[in-house]
């Protein structure tokens, strides 16, 4: 997992045990502790722990249906909680994946059932689902690229900024979808689209499920993202600013264009989940849908580490949460809300991962990363 | 030498003063066009005065969060740590205040009783929720960015979860209502104006917070050991003040200050609890902080412009009949909300004067 990072082979098994502590047993310990504080508090609420935790585990992997809704609920997990980690390493804090992902979602929609009707004519598959796919990136990316454009020409701050943005991108996707994009059937009370063409839509992996391809191109995309940051000159150059601006700058490296191009790659990799959930999965965009999603990405992309590899197994973990939780409410009547407060706990117990290393006695030394800076800039 | 330095600060502090001078006569330029626009549409319906004193009276209201969550903000980062978890003690301290009040009532407390033990617990769990940030981000030395978020996320789950856990099954207890409006002597009893004078607790709270955090930043040798802190700490040191101890004291004031702020929601606007209902009220009262250069008047200003903003939403509403169709955007209560949003945005491009931080904003201190 951790390859490019534990690459030299003249290092010691010490060395390398040390790696592995900073990379996977502090993440580990964070989880299990968290499940831990969450069962003394389903306790003190009334509620049975380990019926509960049983019933989750049932519902996230009990059968072949309940691993396919794991896998439908990991896969806008893996492709948000990149979008916050790509920030990351550029030393920027992305807090926008919700509003990059509702608006990719809007327009992938808008382009799968208005676009046909627009051109009198409809489409080949082979147009339109390139066109639905790359117009939610696009959109997300451009959301993305707003605050990372206010950030190196004005300074101000990303994180304001990608909240603000979130709440915009809600008003206007309630606007439209409340207005001039809603769907039509008289029967329709919702605030949704209509239903997008058949072209325009990615098939299921498995007859029968509602696991499909976009969890599979989550993991390609995951797999293009390692690449693309560790392999490549641009990545290099996004690490660089991540780590230390003032080098990068002394190294050449056009920091505005860094930070700028950061925000838009988060934002598409954003609006790519928006569009998933859309392309291959409700065929639609309604009003809150994704409730949440880019909050649980932060938790997701700490948790990972923000390395892609890491994320994907983050996302699992929560999707996996979030798909249990409907089980474990049906059997112990625990509200799925519950799953929000482990998400919590286990998102403070990896950014204090002081706390950890000081109940487990943990003594390797600690992997010093820069998240985020200051109002200054 | 030093005369000459003397003299460069003077006329820096003279040129910042200028730009600040700038920056009021911005904020009370665009209150007055909120208010005008405000004014136009509820002209057919209500006499001018009348509308105005309501839009004002309603701007002081809901003003009152944005102002407690900046003033918070400002003791947290006068003393250098950054707190964006504003959001999240207010919407605890909401909840958990909010949980008080109704238990209360129900053990057989007054309606009045209730809501003042409710607000104590709001200010309570603020302190509380602050502490967790105090200790993540001082003692541990955690980014303070994410402790604030982390705190965030922990306030929107636990309140998400307790709300669905106590109030969706079984008898949920009565509310006790909100808190009675204060009539402020003689300047309530003015004709029509009276009205803005006549305000709930919390609103005339954050008012008087704003004088006496002034006072007491810029007046007391607490205020002068805060800002040391704030922008030196190894100098502070130096002189024998502990910075922990400065950093600890001043992010729990500012925790109760926010946890006032939540008490604002549940106790003071509406007798209920919503998930989420803050809204985005504490990332906006940081907007204002930075964009009143981390000063309480400043902040306090530009909290009022948010104010406005809201304000006019709610006007526009009321006197939605009377809107000619050509502004027909301004029934569209998405596109009028949007209005403090891309007010924040706009004040953080520092386009209107530049602000500066207090210098180790942010920063953990080593010793």
């Amino acid at each position: 997992m951790t390859s490019a990072e534990i690459s030299s082979p003249s290092e010691t098994t010490s060395t390398l045990w040390t790696a592995i502590t900073r990379t996977v047993v502090v993440p580990v310990l964070a989880v299990f502790t968290a499940l831990i504080i969450n069962a003394v508090i389903i306790r003190i609420s009334g509620g049975d722990p380990i019926l509960a935790y049983l019933g989750l585990w049932e519902g996230a992997f009990g059968s072949p249906k309940a691993i396919s809704e794991t896998l439908v609920w990991s896969t806008p997990y893996i492709y948000a909680g990149l979008a916050v980690a790509l920030a990351f390493k550029g030393g920027l804090f992305n807090i926008g994946a919700e509003g990059q992902l509702s608006l990719g979602a809007l327009v992938s929609a808008w382009i799968g059932f208005a676009l046909p009707k627009l051109l009198g004519t409809s489409l080949p598959w082979s147009v339109h689902l390139p066109l639905a796919l790359f117009g939610g990136i696009f959109a997300g990316a451009l959301w993305g690229a707003i605050p990372g454009w206010l950030k190196a020409r004005t300074g101000g701050h990303e994180v304001i900024n990608t909240i603000m943005m979130n709440y915009i991108a809600v008003l206007i996707t309630s606007f439209l979808l409340n207005g001039v994009l809603k769907d039509p059937n008289p029967f329709n009370v919702v605030a949704r689209t209509p239903s997008i063409a058949e072209s325009a839509r990615l098939t299921p992996l498995i007859e029968g499920f509602r696991v499909h391809w976009g969890t599979v191109l989550a993991l390609v995309i995951a797999f293009a993202v390692w690449w693309f940051l560790w392999k490549t000159t641009l990545g290099f150059e996004i690490r660089t600013v991540g780590a230390n601006p003032d080098a990068a700058k002394y190294a050449g490296i056009n920091v505005s264009r860094i930070i700028v191009l950061t925000m838009s790659l988060a934002g598409g990799l954003a609006g790519l989940a928006g569009t998933i959930e859309v392309i291959a999965l409700n065929f639609r965009q309604e009003l809150g849908f994704s409730i949440g999603y880019g909050f649980d990405a932060i938790a997701i992309a700490l948790l990972g580490r923000s390395h892609p590899f890491g994320v994907v197994l983050a996302a699992i973990l929560f999707g996996a949460m979030r798909s249990g939780a409907t089980r474990m409410q049906f059997l112990t009547q625990i509200p799925v809300d519950i799953i929000s407060v482990v998400q919590a706990l286990i998102l403070l117990l990896v950014a204090a991962e002081e706390i950890i290393r000081f109940i487990y006695r943990i003594k390797a030394p600690k992997e010093t990363v820069v998240l985020t800076r200051g109002w200054g800039g | 030498m030093a005369a000459h330095t003397s003299t460069a600060s003077n006329r820096l502090r003279s040129i910042l003063r200028v730009a600040d001078l700038g920056r009021f006569g911005m904020i009370i330029l665009l209150i007055v066009v909120l208010m005008g626009v405000a004014a136009l549409v509820g002209a057919k319906e209500n006499r001018v005065e009348v509308i105005l004193a309501s839009f004002l009276a309603t701007l002081f209201a809901v003003a009152t969060p944005l102002t407690l969550g900046a003033l918070s903000g400002i003791y947290c980062e006068r003393a250098g740590v950054v707190n964006i978890a504003i959001e999240g003690l207010m919407l605890g301290a909401a909840f958990f205040g909010f949980l008080a009040s109704i238990y209360l009532k129900q053990a057989g407390l007054s309606d009045q009783a209730s809501l003042w033990l409710g607000v104590a617990a709001a200010v309570l769990t603020g302190a509380l929720f602050a502490l967790l940030h105090a200790v993540l981000s001082i003692t541990f030395k955690v980014d303070q960015i994410i402790s604030g978020t982390v705190i965030n996320i922990l306030a929107i789950g636990i309140t998400g979860y307790l709300n669905r856990q106590l109030f969706f099954q079984g008898q949920v207890p009565h509310a006790p209502g909100v808190l009675p409006v204060i009539h402020i002597p003689f300047l309530a009893d003015l004709p029509v104006f009276g009205k803005i004078f006549q305000q709930q607790p919390v609103a005339v709270a954050a008012v008087l917070l704003v004088a006496i955090t002034h006072f007491v930043l810029f007046y007391t040798p607490w205020g002068l050991h805060t800002r040391a802190v704030g922008e030196h700490p190894k100098a502070a040191d130096t002189v024998g003040i502990n910075v922990e101890r400065v950093r600890y004291a001043n992010v729990l004031i500012g925790g109760m200050i926010a946890g006032l702020g939540g008490a604002y929601f549940t106790l003071e606007s509406v007798p209920s609890f919503e998930p989420l209902m803050t809204n985005g009220r504490g990332f906006i009262s940081l907007a204002a902080m930075i964009f009143g250069n981390w000063s309480p008047f400043g902040a306090w200003a530009a909290t009022l412009l948010f104010g406005a903003a809201q304000a006019l939403q709610i006007n526009l509403q009321f006197y939605s009949t009377s809107i000619p169709a050509s502004l027909d955007f301004l029934n569209k209560s998405q596109i009028v909300g949007m209005i403090p949003y891309i007010l924040t945005m706009f004040a953080l491009t520092g386009i209107v004067g530049r602000t500066i931080p207090p210098a180790a904003d942010g920063q953990a201190y080593e010793k």
